[in-house]
């Protein structure tokens, strides 16, 4: 049975349509899978009935040769997708008991293409988190355990509170370890400053961070409105590829989608990279930059260069103004967006003697303190006084960032090459200090992106000495993510398929 | 730039969200870590640079001003904490 939970997306894909396994067998392998690793906390709600009753519908389809380029196949949903009658709180204690009426563009298209639903994803409090640790369900545990840890030890650690073994990253920490785990073949998630692509990196997987406007947010608990996109995290960059392909595509309903058609991602998988040209920008060069990391940013260039890639060196001045710039606009955004958390319409409410007093207790029950502490923020840079020194100020340099990526691509380059993560996964509690921008600075590398609006793989690029995942980020031309998947190939194939931890929980 | 305490109650009134007196500190030091860390931006120089609105280039869609949606009321508050005769019910507002 676990054998199943070993297939590709993609092997999977291939055998039910070769009708060598069904839909039921594979769910059912599945269903076993989360039960056996319920303890990882990777799901906060699962739905079994329910992928059995669309396996079973599958198997008919299947049958009839009528399948859709999902069929069968089970995945995890990230809690921030609306998913109708089924819990979806984006990890908050403020959305307690909301199940939607309705259903979130990208996973009915899921559901239009055949998928099954396992369950939804443990995720950081409302997207806001690199750690997973901000969930009001508590911290999920990566399958991949801490250096020199045994078995047992991390059995033992499961049972107290998971602490010390490793983050999965975040704020996708559901939807990476549950994939690593093998609890479900893909899933989805969604990246606002690096929430899928620095998961994808501490976990071993891929992940990529479409082209601002290539899916559709309607649906999606909102975090901040410019820069959220959705995406998959998968065992392998063909995977997310179809999972892509899927996801993908205009919507009506969000008037920030954009409407072109959706290629065959997959078919870009495995293309030539001869005569693409590569950029290495010079700014992500940190001071006292983790060698092992520069190292492996250093190889990613060789695998591509011996691919027939052309590497030449860019700068994008405005880098280091992209970190901080997105601590002022990303928060603003959530000010606007959590405002409609109050008690009013669904979720949690407090009991109070008056309407103002209703928001204030609900809100200051209902939401964490990572949340509460970016809305404070949020609600400041915005706030009189401060608006055009902070907010507006910000959204200038988003343009300057945005600009520096626009004239290295004008001068001819496809796509750029960059570390992932500024290390690989770190310890449950590790990062619970007193300062709130140590977490932040595990985003260094991939929030430029989103500021920019521009698609970011990350393909698994090798382990680190001690034996931990390592990922390398690929940065394309707006709608040009077939480049990062062919790209991405290259990276997953040079570096070896990461052969993703046994089952240590069970 | 920092907050002190007063701007700290100010901001959480903004934002509706309850303070204790006994959290005012800590969120304090919280925030004035963050301003800290975003001071550096004040550095920039950003003369003659348009804020950015649209991260990808689009004009707002229009539809025709007709009604497609609607009379889905018990959907609507399916999941209200408190509802009467299709109304939501809360705490009084006027005083």
């Amino acid at each position: 049975m676990t054998d199943l939970t070993c297939l590709t997306l993609a092997e999977a894909r291939d055998a039910l349509t070769a009708r060598k396994l069904s839909s039921v067998e594979l769910t059912q392998a599945h269903l076993v899978a989360m039960e056996r690793g319920r303890a990882l906390n990777a799901y906060v709600a699962e739905t079994p009935d329910r992928a059995l009753a669309m396996a079973r519908a599958s198997d008919a389809r299947l049958t009839q040769r009528q399948g859709g380029p999902l069929e069968g196949l089970p995945l995890g949903i990230k809690d921030l997708y609306a998913t109708k009658d089924v819990h979806t709180q984006a990890c908050s204690h403020i959305l307690d008991h909301f199940r939607p009426p309705y259903e979130s563009t990208v996973t009915a298209q899921l559901w239009r293409d055949g998928a099954v639903m396992l369950g939804k994803l443990n995720m950081d409090e409302f997207a806001m988190g690199s750690s997973n640790e901000t969930s009001h369900y508590g911290p999920v545990a990566s399958p991949w355990l801490p250096p020199n840890w045994s078995a047992e030890q991390g059995r033992a650690a499961l049972k107290g509170g998971r602490r010390g073994l490793l983050v999965p990253g975040g704020s996708s920490g559901g939807s990476a370890s549950a994939v690593a785990a093998r609890l479900c073949l893909a899933a989805t998630a969604s990246d606002t400053g690096g929430s899928i692509r620095q998961p994808a990196a501490f976990t071993g997987t891929a992940g990529i961070k479409p082209t601002y406007g290539r899916c559709s947010r309607y649906g999606m608990v909102a975090f901040a409105s410019s820069l959220d996109q959705a995406g998959p995290i998968a065992r392998t960059v063909r995977d997310a590829a179809i999972m892509l392909r899927s996801m993908a595509g205009y919507d009506a309903k969000d008037s920030t989608c954009f409407d072109a058609p959706v290629p065959d991602y997959e078919a870009a998988v495995g293309r030539s990279v001869k005569s693409m040209t590569i950029g290495v920008p010079r700014e992500y060069r940190l001071e006292g930059m983790n060698p092992e990391i520069e190292k492996l940013w250093g190889q990613g260039v060789e695998w591509l260069r011996n691919a027939g890639a052309r590497i030449v060196d860019v700068s994008l001045p405005n880098t280091r103004h992209a970190l901080p710039a997105y601590y002022i606009v990303a928060p603003a955004e959530a000010s606007s967006n959590l405002a409609r958390y109050d008690g009013v319409r669904y979720g949690l409410r407090e009991p109070a003697a008056d309407i103002t007093g209703l928001y204030e207790k609900t809100r200051a029950a209902g939401f964490g303190p990572e949340v509460r502490r970016r809305v404070m923020i949020g609600t400041y840079v915005l706030s009189a006084g401060y608006y055009d020194a902070y907010y507006v100020r910000a959204q200038k340099i988003r343009t300057l960032i945005k600009r520096d990526f626009e004239t290295a691509f004008a001068n001819g380059v496809d796509a750029m090459l960059t570390p992932a993560t500024p290390s690989a996964a770190f310890g449950i509690g590790e990062k619970a200090s007193a300062d709130p921008v140590e977490m932040y600075l595990n985003d260094v590398f991939t929030v430029t992106v989103n500021m920019a609006g521009l698609p970011g793989l990350v393909a698994p690029a090798g382990l680190s000495a001690e034996g931990l995942p390592l990922g390398l980020q690929l940065i394309g031309r707006p709608f040009d993510e077939e480049t990062l998947f062919s790209l991405g190939e290259i990276i997953e194939q040079a570096a070896g398929r990461t052969r993703l931890p046994d089952p240590w929980w069970v | 730039m920092s907050v002190d305490q007063a701007a700290v109650r100010r901001i959480a009134r903004l934002a509706r969200i309850a303070v204790s007196d006994g959290e005012v500190p800590h969120l304090q030091g919280e925030i004035n870590a963050i301003l800290a860390f975003v001071e550096q931006l004040g550095d920039v120089d950003v003369e003659g640079v348009e804020p950015m609105t649209s991260v990808i280039p689009m004009r707002l869609p229009l539809r025709a001003d007709v009604v497609t949606d609607g009379e889905i009321e018990s959907l609507v508050l399916a999941n209200a904490p408190m509802s009467e005769d299709g109304f939501f019910v809360v705490p009084k507002v006027i005083e």
